[in-house]
């Protein structure tokens, strides 16, 4: 793999990281408020498989979903400011951190309700038909998702309907603190594609480059209308559900595990295989420093909503 | 002119609509082939072939989801929900997802979703095919919730819809589909949100949709011989409502009677009472009155049935008390 490409890919991996840990710190500090679901943890997924797209294709997100937009290439300040429910958000403060969207990257938005997404990633798949181009969809979804009815329907329909999607099921392992293997009987949650006739894929979550490289086939086979695939990547969160949760359910020895397999040192280390040098290693980790400077920075000047503007869109009747 | 009837109007809008923009499409149960169970979708695929008239599997929250997901994605699809009994199935979707979707990402875009659907009592459907749910939609923030009751409105109803940037709840009623009446041969299109006056009377303002509208003109001809002149307001439109035309009728009468075929208990015809008592209290000569469903689970046996929802002579008889006091 070329190096600038390894490159990217780093930058992405550590910004997402970054950016989850000043959210962490602003929400200690009061200026975010509400749920905040961090992706610590998860980075390679959003990151191996969103630059395997082009840039109006689709995404669909999660309330764990800053990943997934930052990997979409969202501008932080842009995002952060919806963090801080600021009227410069993405969605002029009214979505707030799990309700990040951007149509004009083609991201359709994150969801508060677990599976909620599905039928609207499966939706935007069946407008791609009915336009007749050759896009696709990434549907993100956790393991907490593969229980809903929906997930369940929406394969089936864009399995018998032949729909441009990848289905991407992020396994953490936990929905909520729900460990996985407590409400699944099944040790690949993938097979479940089999009873939808579609091809089902699981592998390990945690390095950009390998999920970078394997989710070519699945997407190059959806924009030659082949149909879906499930994808599913076995990751761990390096922290509770939310930031108020401690995650005192997750075993230290199988966090130890996992934190082992950090996404951002796998990219490094990818980095560092390649030849790319120390120096240009570092100036990627002060770029990204300085534009999570400014998007806190960005963030905390904007103004909050204006409450005339906001009740006057509001109908009487 | 021409006569037509209710479902030929509505089969009419989604012709013309398919005809004129390309990303309209069509999905439900059994609405290809067969043409949909009540013929509105009758030999539109036919026409326009299976890419754009998507029969579905038995998967409601999906597939509206997915009619959620295609709007948002830039399509305008039309999707039948085959009872409106069905939406207890599909309110994730409808109500946290397509409702508030522009909404919650601050408007960045547009939400072209319509959901056909149909309710009210047939003949001996029972429980779970009989309801009339429009207070469910009507309580969610970010649908608009349309009951047409004649051709003429379905069909200009319907077109309006489907243009409509926001979403849509259009309910039929299942007694509606062979009623007819008079439509243009030329395009038109009707606003949405304009109540519409089927009988103009100064004594008393009945206000209604759907099939009640029907019931409701039958009850005004025979008040009428009672010499009780009744102005009946169709609203057509539930959100947003015309307010402005029911209060402006009671300014007129002082008297108001609200009907509808819904369960009495929170139903839509008690917040049209709260509107009216807030604006125009004073205008008011008489205590106001709901002619609504009883609080029951609709019966299978059909002489059951019949008592649980306003009958002409229900209404006649409500109308007259509200006149007379």
């Amino acid at each position: 793999m070329e190096a600038a490409l390894l490159k990217g890919l780093y930058e992405k991996v550590l910004t997402i990281r970054r950016f989850e840990q000043s959210a962490r710190e602003q929400y200690r500090v009061g200026n975010i408020y509400g749920y905040l679901h961090p992706y610590t943890g998860e980075e390679a997924i959003a990151v191996g498989t969103i630059n395997a797209l082009n840039p109006d294709d689709y995404i669909v997100s999660t309330h764990r979903g800053h990943g997934h937009a930052i990997a979409k290439g969202h501008d932080l300040g842009l995002m952060m400011a919806e963090l801080f429910g600021k009227s410069t958000g993405y969605c002029r403060g009214r979505g707030g951190s799990m309700h990040v969207a951007n149509l004009k990257q083609f991201n359709l938005g994150a969801n508060g309700i677990v599976g909620g997404g599905i039928p609207i990633a499966t939706g935007a798949g069946m407008a791609i038909k009915q336009r007749g181009t050759s896009q696709v969809v990434l549907s993100f979804f956790s393991d907490g998702a593969v229980n809903n009815g929906v997930f369940h329907e929406s394969l089936n329909l864009a399995a018998i309907y032949h729909l441009p999607i990848i289905y991407i099921l992020e396994n953490n392992q936990y929905a909520a603190s729900t460990p996985v293997e407590s409400v699944n009987l099944v040790e690949d949650l993938s097979i479940r594609a089999a009873g939808y006739g579609i091809p089902g894929i699981t592998m390990d979550g945690n390095d950009a480059v390998q999920i970078f490289t394997a989710v070519q086939e699945p997407i190059a086979r959806a924009r030659k209308g082949k149909g879906p695939t499930l994808m599913e990547y076995k990751t761990y969160r390096h922290s509770g559900h939310h930031v108020n949760d401690p995650g005192v359910y997750m075993p230290q020895e199988t966090m130890a595990y996992w934190k082992a397999k950090d996404p951002v040192d796998i990219m490094r280390n990818h980095l560092i295989s390649a030849g790319v040098k120390e120096s240009d290693i570092t100036e990627i980790d002060q770029r990204v420093e300085k534009k999570l400077e400014e998007a806190v920075q960005f963030a905390k000047e904007s103004p909050e909503p204006s409450a005339e503007e906001f009740l006057a869109e509001i109908p009487v009747y | 002119m021409t006569v037509v009837k209710y479902r030929e109007a509505l089969n009419a809008a989604l012709r013309e609509e398919m005809e004129r923009d390309p990303l309209v499409f069509l999905m439900g149960e059994g609405i290809g082939e067969k043409g949909g169970s009540y013929k509105v979708t009758d030999k539109l695929l036919a026409q326009f072939g299976e890419k754009r008239v998507i029969d579905t599997p038995i998967s409601e929250a999906s597939f509206v989801g997915m009619a959620g997901g295609a709007a948002i994605a830039g399509t305008r699809p039309v999707v039948e929900l085959l009872f409106v009994d069905f939406a207890y199935l599909v309110m994730d979707q409808v109500a946290n997802q397509v409702a508030k979707f522009n909404f919650m990402i601050g408007g960045q875009g547009i939400v072209p979703f319509v959901l056909r659907t149909q309710g009210g009592i047939g003949n001996g459907l029972a429980g779970q095919h009989s309801q009339s749910l429009e207070a469910i939609f009507y309580h969610v923030p970010g649908l608009q919730v349309i009951m047409p009751a004649t051709p003429y409105d379905a069909k200009g109803l319907l077109k309006a819809s489907i243009r409509s940037d926001e979403p849509v709840i259009f309910i039929e009623h299942k007694k509606l589909y062979l009623a007819e009446g008079d439509v243009p041969e030329e395009e038109y299109l009707l606003p949405i949100g304009k109540a519409d006056i089927k009988r103009s009377g100064k004594d008393v303002t009945l206000v209604t949709y759907s099939y009640m509208t029907l019931e409701s003109l039958k009850a005004a001809e025979l008040l009428a011989q009672e010499g009780i002149d009744v102005e009946v307001i169709d609203l057509r439109t539930l959100v947003p409502m015309d307010m402005d035309c029911v209060l402006q009728s009671v300014r007129k009468t002082g008297r108001l009677a609200v009907v509808h075929e819904a369960v009495r208990r929170g139903g839509v015809g008690g917040d049209i009472v709260s509107n009216v008592v807030e604006e125009a209290f004073y205008d008011l000569e008489a205590p106001v009155m709901r002619i609504a469903g009883k609080n029951t689970t609709i019966p299978f046996n059909v002489n059951l049935e019949k008592l649980c929802v306003p009958s002409v002579e229900e209404i006649v008889i409500g109308v007259r008390k509200v006149y007379a006091s």
